[in-house]
């Protein structure tokens, strides 16, 4: 077992975990400045394929980006490495402000501070949900549209489970695939 | 027994969280607000509002905060490693068939039909921090109960977004130090 790298895996997310601000796909390409251009320990091509199986994956870009990358060096011993690397530093930031939070949420300043920035908070969500929603509609895909209407009709009217809007849309999108499969083969043959 | 359920919530939160970052929020609120009303939901624009501004994944601030605010830092590690098992076996066992295959066509389709219905699920999940905060009484009474301060920093906040491009924390904070100032010095200076 190579110690001083997974040493070096894990510092490296310890590192980009602890400095990155802006969200997993930020902390994806500077993995890809580490590990691709500064070490050359994985190749351009192979990094673009691990990149998309991290995307592709639940749960959070950054956690499945160190995931992929510990593996592809180190096998499951890269993996806990890496992914130790990612989880520290929000762990203890994150119970820090979980103590403050109690101690202080009375307070009247941080109060009035924490209350104004729901607006705030609320107008990044909006712009964000803005930005994301017209690239389904500059898309002209028909079904992508009816899934974005109907799954927020059912979650926000009829309080439908999220988990199960996912399921029935992961069912909704084999059948498709599966039918535009059999389209492209008939027209093959055709 | 407490620790099982913040381990199985946060677990699911894991596995269903499609397409990184804000695509937690709507699990994070169906879990911890529907289902086991761990927090209240002003807890929760503050928690979205806390995991924006500091480093790391939403989904992992989530768990570290919520274990830490129901039952401590065992609490926190607990749901914090729910969070993270789903990715290390899916990442795990895709990359896998991934270097078997070589292709991954069927999921990027599924992942395609996934993200119209995600980003739906985001906005209801904005909107329950938008409502609450711009009309105290809900969204059936909006016209009796407005705040319109919060309303206004809200718009400003849009426009600074979208016009200026001002950053998203930026943004955050500015609302939070005008609610401040219009709270606690205006009514000194008048």
């Amino acid at each position: 077992m190579d110690v001083k790298k997974l040493k070096k895996i894990f510092f490296s997310t310890l590192y980009l975990s602890t400095f990155t601000f802006g969200g997993g796909y930020v902390i994806v390409t500077l993995l890809k400045q580490k590990f691709v251009d500064e070490l050359h320990w994985i190749n351009e091509d192979e990094m673009l394929d691990l990149v998309a199986i991290a995307q592709s994956s639940p749960g959070a870009i950054a956690v499945n980006g160190s995931i992929v990358v510990g593996y592809k060096l180190c096998g499951i011993a890269g993996i806990i490495c890496a992914v130790l690397g990612a989880i520290i530093p929000p762990f203890i930031i994150l119970t820090a402000i979980s103590a403050f939070y109690t101690a202080f949420k009375s307070n009247t300043v941080i109060k009035a501070m924490l209350s104004g920035m729901r607006s705030g908070v609320s107008a990044v969500i909006v712009s964000v949900v803005y930005d994301m929603s017209r690239d389904i509609v500059k898309e002209k895909n028909i079904t992508h549209m009816l899934i974005m209407i109907t799954a927020f009709i059912a979650n926000y009217y009829f309080k439908v489970n999220v988990i199960l809007i996912i399921l029935t849309v992961i069912v909704i999108g084999i059948l498709t695939t599966l039918t535009h499969e059999k389209k492209v083969k008939r027209s093959l043959v055709q | 027994m407490i620790y099982i359920q913040l381990f199985l919530a946060f677990l699911q939160i894991g596995a269903f969280s499609f397409g990184g970052g804000y695509a937690a929020m709507p699990l994070i609120q169906d879990q911890v607000i529907t289902k086991y009303g761990w927090l209240t939901t002003n807890d929760f624009s503050d928690l979205v509002t806390i995991a924006e501004m500091t480093p790391g994944p939403i989904a992992v601030n989530s768990a570290t905060f919520v274990g830490n605010q129901i039952a401590g830092i065992p609490g926190a590690i607990v749901a914090t490693f729910g969070v993270i098992i789903p990715s290390c076996i899916l990442v795990t066992l895709l990359a896998w068939l991934y270097m078997k295959y070589r292709s991954m066509k069927m999921l990027q389709e599924i992942l395609k039909s996934l993200r119209p219905a995600v980003i739906a699920m985001i906005f209801n999940a904005g909107l329950t921090i938008l409502i609450p905060t711009v009309f105290p009484s809900g969204f059936s009474a909006m016209f009796a109960d407005v705040n319109f301060r919060a309303f206004v920093f809200f718009i400003a906040a849009l426009i600074l977004l979208r016009k200026f491009k001002t950053g998203a924390i930026q943004t955050m904070v500015g609302c939070g130090i005008a609610e401040v100032i219009s709270q606690l010095l205006l009514p000194i200076i008048i």
